[in-house]
């Protein structure tokens, strides 16, 4: 058995790792999820908000991140727009300004009928120029979006009137995949504002670098698809669809937590097997070696 | 496992998946768009009633179907052509059925071109997983596009987003009006200060010519420079002074009513000693032994768990996406789940007869 191990080829714990993640898909299998304080401080970040309140959304990320983060961004788009408040959507990367337009036309708009593009929401697109988009912002929105996604000029946007820099927004949500995202936004327009409030969903990957941020330069924070699976329990506790249950797409955070699960346990197995398989071989070789 | 051995277990299974797909009554991987005509026209919006006198109108682009057109409010601009295209919106196939099974002539149907897209992204998608098997030439091919369009998608979103906003657009307003931002106001004035940038640019180019490559090492120093001086102001705020002022909390945390928080002053403590024994680890000014040795080694404790835990995070995010890519096969492709209702067969039965008859099958 341990001569087997030892030279188990790793296309088997590919094969594995292939079928613990498949399988869960294939039965749709999820499971019950704890909530956790940084999820609550998210939840609770929206949430105070008066309604009416003005909310900045930033998708700061691209579909190879799409994965861990649309859930999230998911998530907070319907439940900004069920508190009523009012949506400006923006991106740090090309390809956020394109994901901005998926979550409008797969949340906005047949969940939230009532909101009107210029009124409710705005879609400012992706503006080239990183952390400097925002530096601009900082001070001058305007100037950082003299025309808006669609080709309309900031003035002429109603929901865009008087305001003249990112203060004015009562809540940013960076929703990140690396740079420029979450840490840009702390650098940047927490620095510049510190009595504004951020709130952070982001991968895995970078999640341990925003930890220190937490809870003084960002409020709320998500991390990895974890953190969106425990966000999307209390939006939908509070915020179910038009039926009285939940939204599909609010429900792919926690679909993906069952891979997780597998996957996880089979890591642990692996990881317990070589473990004793080393030091099984070790004792053998060392005993061979005093032989 | 050999090569070949794994090559013919992971095409079977693909093969038993696929055939169970496609002997499902609704099928697999079609892809359904929704046309729809855009088209706008330049016009003049009349000041709102009671506004100054010297108040002039507005240009904008306005949908052609703008109710202001109609009554009065706007007038389209004399000379200025409609500018107009067409869209094919995605929509799920229980959304295209529905419709169809609604009003047969509804401008919705099978796409030939995203359902090629939907296939080619699913051959893609298996042919990166297959370097899982060994470098293989279907691998490269992927790998080569991949590459290919990147660049090619970068290329083009510089000239887009960068040259012709921030440079072509100020130093010509007019003629980028013209030519491809007709949102530009027909008043804008030429902006000189844009020829900085562009002197700066050729500078920076400079470096391809054959001689006086050094030319280049001035914008370089620009943007190093610049680079510099916002990174400095920016991580001493939020990534010094911000993390000393959070570092200093209260060791030992009471309610408003003096009740004392066990748990949140356990969790301080921890902050503060992990903290201080991290730091202590960096300190190599003074040699590692004694109490300042013991304290490292605890700082190297600290750390350990620190990598841990974002190793526990990276493979936590690897495996969402390999979830992810999943669902792409098993629900948008192979409509083998359907968590979404977007290939719901009881609407595909409501329409039958639709859309057999408008996709050929």
């Amino acid at each position: 058995m341990i001569r087997f191990l030892q030279n188990l080829d790793r296309r088997w714990i590919f094969l594995a790792m292939g079928l613990a993640v498949a399988v869960p898909i294939l039965l749709q299998l999820r499971f019950p999820e704890s909530v956790g304080s940084k999820a609550r401080d998210t939840f609770a970040a929206i949430e105070s908000l008066p309604e009416g309140s003005k909310v900045l959304l930033s998708f700061d990320y691209d579909p190879a991140s799409e994965g861990e983060l649309q859930p999230m961004a998911n998530a907070f788009v319907h439940h900004a727009a069920s508190r009523g408040h009012k949506l400006y959507f923006m991106a740090l990367w090309p390809l956020g300004s394109q994901k901005v337009k998926e979550t409008v036309d797969a949340i906005l708009k047949p969940h939230h009928p009532s909101y009107v593009e210029g009124r409710d929401y705005v879609l400012l697109g992706f503006k080239a120029g990183n952390e400097g988009v925002i530096k601009v912002a900082t001070t001058s929105l305007p100037q950082a979006y003299p025309t808006v996604d669609g080709g309309s000029q900031f003035g002429e946007v109603p929901m865009l009137a008087g305001i003249s820099n990112l203060s004015a927004m009562d809540l940013v949500v960076s929703v990140s995949a690396g740079y420029p995202g979450t840490k840009e936004w702390v650098q940047y327009f927490v620095s510049a504002f510190p009595g504004e409030r951020l709130v952070s969903g982001t991968t895995g990957v970078q999640a341990v670098n925003f930890y220190p941020y937490y809870p003084k330069q960002i409020v709320g924070m998500l991390s990895a698809i974890k953190g969106a699976a425990e966000y999307e329990v209390l939006v939908n506790e509070k915020y179910p669809g038009g039926d009285g249950k939940p939204i599909p797409l609010l429900l792919e955070g926690q679909r993906r937590m069952g891979p997780q699960l597998t996957a996880h346990l089979l890591m642990i197995v692996l990881i317990l097997l070589g473990n004793l398989v080393y030091f099984v071989t070790r004792g053998s070789d060392a005993r061979g070696g005093r032989r | 496992m050999r090569p070949r051995t794994s090559l013919v277990v992971m095409l079977a299974g693909l093969a038993g998946l696929l055939l169970v797909a496609w002997m499902r009554p609704h099928g697999m991987g079609k892809a359904y768009v929704r046309t729809v005509e855009k088209s706008f026209v330049e016009a003049e919006i009349a000041p709102p009633i009671g506004a100054d006198a010297d108040e002039t109108p507005t240009i904008a682009w306005l949908a052609a179907d703008d109710p202001r057109l109609a009554d009065g409010e706007a007038k389209a601009v004399a000379g200025r052509a409609p500018v107009g295209w067409t869209e094919h919106e995605p929509v799920t196939a229980t959304e295209a059925w529905e419709t169809l099974a609604k009003d047969p002539t509804a401008p919705v149907a099978l796409s030939g071109r995203d359902t090629i897209g939907l296939w080619f992204a699913a051959f893609l998608t298996l042919a990166i997983l297959s370097f899982l098997l060994g470098d293989n030439p279907i691998y490269k091919v992927a790998e080569s596009i991949l590459i290919g369009v990147s660049a090619a998608y970068w290329m083009t979103l510089g000239f887009w987003s960068t040259i012709v906003p921030n440079l072509l657009k100020p130093l010509a307003p007019g003629a980028v009006r013209e030519w491809a931002l007709p949102s530009i106001p027909a008043d804008a004035t030429t902006e000189w200060t844009a020829l900085i940038p562009l002197v700066l640019g050729v500078m920076l180019l400079w470096r391809l010519a054959p001689r006086g490559g050094w030319i280049a090492t001035w914008p370089i120093a620009f943007i190093v420079g610049t680079t510099a001086g916002l990174k400095l102001i920016s991580f001493t705020q939020a990534d010094l002074l911000a993390q000393l002022s959070a570092s200093v909390v209260p060791l030992w945390v009471t309610a408003a009513d003096g009740t004392p928080r066990i748990g949140e002053s356990i969790g301080n403590l921890v902050l503060v000693v992990s903290l201080i024994s991290v730091l202590v680890y960096f300190l190599f000014s003074v040699e590692h032994r004694g109490i300042v040795g013991g304290v490292s080694r605890f700082g190297v404790w600290v750390l350990m768990i620190t990598f841990g835990s974002a190793f526990g995070f990276t493979v936590m995010g690897r495996i969402t996406l390999l979830a992810e890519r999943f669902g792409f096969l098993f629900d948008d492709w192979l409509w083998l789940v359907d968590p979404n209702g977007n290939h719901d067969p009881a609407a595909l039965a409501n329409a039958a007869a639709v859309v057999s008859a408008l996709s050929g099958a």
